[in-house]
């Protein structure tokens, strides 16, 4: 069933309110306001108002409202967003991060009144060090990217420190975006190694590219096909024999909790996504967190501050003379770890582990499933996640797009489409551990109902989706004649 | 455990479709070498109420800005935050949804986006902002490797009077570029402009200047725009938008791009993060911008629709080529900014920053009355200002804590030269009574 059957709202906030009205509470001035607008010079003061709305708190709370019920939500909605770890939003980490005691602290407040969160900072990074088999973890970098960037930058700072010049970084064609776009931003040019069929590593084409001025190799475990790669102890051992560093993604950690352990297989850098694994929301695309662990060679190019224990006390070390720097103005996006810490101490060390089990679990489900109505990427059993192509469903002309947008239609959120890039007509499908079978019948009945629907009736897939708010929309015209802003109508 | 549903009759029907005994025999491609043989050695799993306990405990041992009355800025503000945000924010159909890569069924996010983007580009005075960057810092960063893009210029001059911490971060985000970065001195608390003259020329990409800086002190935007525009660098300006309903627009001093942290705009102060990163350019640089944009279209049926869109500036499409690496990025702080930015609206913005300003310069005036207490500069300042202390200001504000009072931001760690130096910040929630209980308890502690 759509979700939302009332008419459709087309309202956006300028299109609301009348001059005059007001949606705020502030109290009366008890200190004399002319005075200090005059001591500042009138060339700094704004000359003409900002156009901003002119609206009551109930417009707003409707409008806004309005406006979440035309989304949809893992709260509404089975999300199979592969490589998005799409679970369930525990509440209780809502009610922790929003205590005034985490909520309400000043970043500058002296560190003899943040013990507390200090506390926390310290024990959240060794209970990552642990699930990765790291020795030291960095709470800072904001997102999965910035955790990137921070490995490589540490790679590239290590590589200095022993006088060694490496110019390329490896990443295999399967790599999400963000590995090749952070790699070329730490000033390294970027090398794509290939992979064979079942999306592994072509071990002969990495051996080819190992080369002297090689910094480091950066791969997705398990890979971006879903698959655990069989030989990742071979590979990194290979690179180690060249010099060559070793980056985990960890994209997909929420596969092998407590069953493996980047540190473990060799890896000397990794990043967590709080946001995927540990529960974090993903908030219609942010904030995330995105701390990284290295090993302890790594650990004096850290980003500064790291949060240290001294005694019973704990701190925020700046002396750290061969830092790579900073990457976000204070100390990493607390409100994130608040969830993430909640998370791991709800869960405990069997717990983490049943996550991860589940996950493969389900994601094995849907695929044995699925195999019989869809061709499949690569021979299972996969890991967290399934990636399947609409090859067959193409003949008719339905796209892995049109499947997409029909599942929206059938009340589902819709799988990752066209990635990997080195699959075709990809779909990419994760179920997460927080789904029950239930759930996932539903949508693999859905899904084979597509499949019949692509040989018999191609045309309602392909014109899909019909119960959204909108159908599908203009995306060259959007790029053609970019709108990025409102503009009040012409008067006339 | 009840985040996983699954029960062992489930888990012995799914195992039996499959075609498998035992999850086990779903792992066989794990090397067993590469197995983790033991438990990890983390503390065992617990129960909600336990588990409320602790983190109560943990966030009792912290001095929020409920408990202790805050004059602390330097980058992240006590500005009051409606009520109705917070309520809006925690619904489920914005918290939990992704990035909104399905429009069809991301509407919600996607307008709130097109709303965000068009609050931020008109308070900037610029043309287009994006949709968010991951805070202050990072913004300023990705404005130092887009203007070096954009001139194919290697030098930026940041004045001294920006964030020493934004300074920081421009510097790790622009080694991979081999970025040059120069300051230029702010002896009396605003850019040095002879100085900032003789720095900016033909290898500069960009002139970056903060108002308020720093120390709290305004800077002339456009008198830093035309040495800018003079070498045929760009003018990025830092700026908080919270100040904007009364601190003219810089697009309207000449900025090229505007950044800044808006935190102020409804986001909890959190330790530090997450917070909101602003971005905005003029027109002409708009496929160049980094990170997300959303744009109005229309649908099959004509009707008005928004979407991602110019993807091709973004590392999932452009990977190595990408204008950012940035993904993620803060959505939903952006979402807080929005609902803020509607609730104040046209007149209660404009009411935040006189209410700063005044309670500010009321509190400037009162603690410069303390034998010993000076302003160090003399510059105009808007919400926040730079005291000097006759006695060290780190047992100054430790001795505030104790009368719970969050005194200051000592600037020693930020400068040496400002080791005597106090930040003190005044937002619109202070009130009369509290900024002369300060004063008195200054007083005494630097007496």
């Amino acid at each position: 069933m759509p979700y939302d059957l009332q008419p459709t709202y087309d309202r956006l906030i300028f299109e609301l309110g009348s001059p005059g009205r007001v949606g705020y509470s502030l109290p009366e001035p008890d200190v004399p306001v002319e005075p200090a607008l005059e001591a500042i010079p009138a060339r700094y003061r704004r000359a003409t108002p900002p156009a901003l709305p002119e609206v009551s708190e109930l417009d707003v709370v409707r409008h806004y409202s309005r406006l979440s019920q035309m989304n949809y939500g893992v709260d509404t909605h089975f999300y199979p967003l592969g490589s998005c770890t799409m679970k369930y939003n525990p509440r209780v980490h809502e009610t922790a991060a929003r205590l005034p005691g985490f909520a309400r602290v000043h970043p500058l407040v002296p560190e003899s009144l943040a013990q507390g969160v200090l506390a926390l900072m310290h024990e959240l990074a060794g209970m990552l060090a642990e699930i990765a088999g790291m020795d030291a973890v960095s709470l800072q970098p904001a997102a999965g990217a910035q955790g990137e960037l921070a490995g490589v930058l540490m790679i590239r700072a290590y590589h200095e420190a022993r006088g060694e010049r490496r110019t390329k970084v490896l990443v295999p064609d399967s790599a999400h975006g963000t590995n090749p776009a952070s790699t070329a931003i730490a000033g390294y040019q970027v090398i794509e190694v290939r992979s064979d069929a079942n999306g592994e590593v072509d071990l002969g084409d990495l051996e080819r590219h190992l080369g002297p001025d090689v910094a480091a190799f950066m791969i997705t475990v398990p890979n971006t096909l879903g698959n655990f790669e069989p030989r990742i102890v071979e590979i990194v051992e290979l690179c180690h024999s060249r010099g060559v560093q070793v980056y985990m993604d960890g994209a997909n950690l929420n596969a092998i909790l407590g069953i493996t352990r980047p540190g473990d297989l060799g890896f000397d850098v990794c990043h967590f996504n709080l946001h995927k694994t540990f529960t974090t929301p993903h908030g219609g695309g942010g904030p995330g967190a995105g701390p990284v662990g290295v090993k302890a060679h790594l650990e004096p190019f850290l980003p500064v501050p790291v949060v240290v224990k001294r005694g019973d006390r704990y701190a925020l070390d700046w002396d750290r003379p061969k830092s790579i720097g900073k990457l976000q103005a204070f100390w990493g996006n607390v409100g994130m770890l608040v969830r993430a810490y909640a998370y791991i101490l709800t869960m405990g060390p069997e717990g983490l582990r049943r996550v991860s089990e589940h996950a493969v679990l389900n994601a094995n489900y849907v695929l044995a499933r699925l195999a019989p109505y869809y061709d499949v990427a690569a021979p299972g059993p996969c890991m967290h996640e399934c990636v399947l192509s609409a090859r067959r469903q193409k003949k008719h002309g339905v796209s892995a797009m049109d499947i997409a947008k029909r599942l929206l239609d059938l009340g589902f959120y819709a799988p990752s489409t066209y990635f990997p890039l080195i699959v075709e007509e990809a779909l990419m499908i994760e179920p997460t551990e927080t789904e029950s079978k239930e759930t996932l019948d539903a949508f693999c009945e859905a899904m084979i109902r597509i499949a019949r629907e692509a040989e018999e009736t191609p045309e309602v897939v392909r014109a899909a989706p019909v119960t959204t708010p909108v159908r599908r929309l203009d995306q060259a015209r959007a790029a053609r004649e970019p709108d990025l802003r409102w503009r009040p109508p012409a008067r006339g | 455990m009840r985040y996983l549903p699954n029960t062992p009759d489930d888990v012995r029907a799914m195992l039996e479709v499959i075609g498998v005994r035992a999850v086990e025999d779903l792992l066989t491609r794990i090397p067993p070498k590469a197995r983790l043989s033991r438990p990890l050695q983390l503390p065992a799993a617990m129960a909600e109420p336990d588990l409320l306990r602790h983190l109560r405990a943990l966030a009792a041992r912290n001095a929020d800005a409920d408990g202790y009355v805050c004059f602390l800025g330097g980058g992240a503000y006590d500005h009051h935050v409606p009520a109705a945000i917070d309520h809006l924010i925690a619904r489920g159909e914005f918290f939990t949804a992704y990035t909104p890569y399905q429009p069809e069924a991301s509407q919600g996010t996607l307008r709130t986006i097109y709303e965000y983007q068009t609050m931020i580009a008109e308070l900037y005075g610029m043309d287009v902002a994006n949709a968010s960057i991951y805070d202050g810092a990072s913004s300023l960063a990705e404005a130092a490797l887009m203007a070096h893009a954009v001139t194919g210029r290697r030098e930026v001059v940041l004045a001294a009077g920006v964030h020493p911490l934004y300074r920081r971060v421009t510097a790790t985000y622009g080694a991979g570029a081999g970025l040059v970065l120069r300051e230029a001195p702010a002896p009396e608390g605003v850019l040095d402009l002879d100085a900032a003259r003789r720095l900016v020329g033909p290898a500069t990409a960009a002139l970056v200047v903060q108002s308020p800086n720093f120390y709290g002190c305004l800077e002339d935007v456009a008198a830093a725009a035309e040495i800018a525009h003079a070498a045929d660098a760009l003018l990025v300006v830092v700026s908080d938008p919270v100040n904007l309903g009364v601190l003219e627009a810089p697009g309207r001093l000449g900025a090229d791009l505007v950044v800044g942290e808006g935190q102020g705009l409804g986001v909890p102060l959190s330790y530090g993060g997450p917070y909101l990163g602003t971005f905005a350019a003029r027109q002409a640089f708009v496929r160049r911008l980094p990170g997300r944009l959303v744009g109005a279209t229309v649908d099959v049926d004509g009707r008005r629709g928004f979407v991602l869109t110019l993807q091709t500036r973004e590392q999932h499409i452009r990977r190595a080529r990408a204008t950012s690496n940035i993904c993620t990025n803060v959505a939903l702080c952006a979402l807080m900014a929005t609902i803020y930015l509607a609730l104040l609206g046209k007149a209660g913005l404009r009411r935040v920053g006189e209410l700063s300003t005044a309670k500010a310069h009321y509190a400037a005036a009162r603690l410069s009355e303390i034998p010993g207490v000076s302003l160090r500069f003399a510059a105009p300042f808007f919400k926040e200002f730079t005291l000097r202390l006759p006695r060290a200001p780190a047992r100054v504000v430790a001795r505030l804590a104790r009368e719970r009072i969050l005194g200051g931001v000592p600037l020693g760690a930020f400068d040496r030269r400002l080791r005597d130096c106090l930040l003190v910040a005044v937002t619109e929630k202070r009130t009369r009574e509290e900024i002369d209980r300060f004063a008195e308890a200054l007083a005494r502690a630097v007496r």
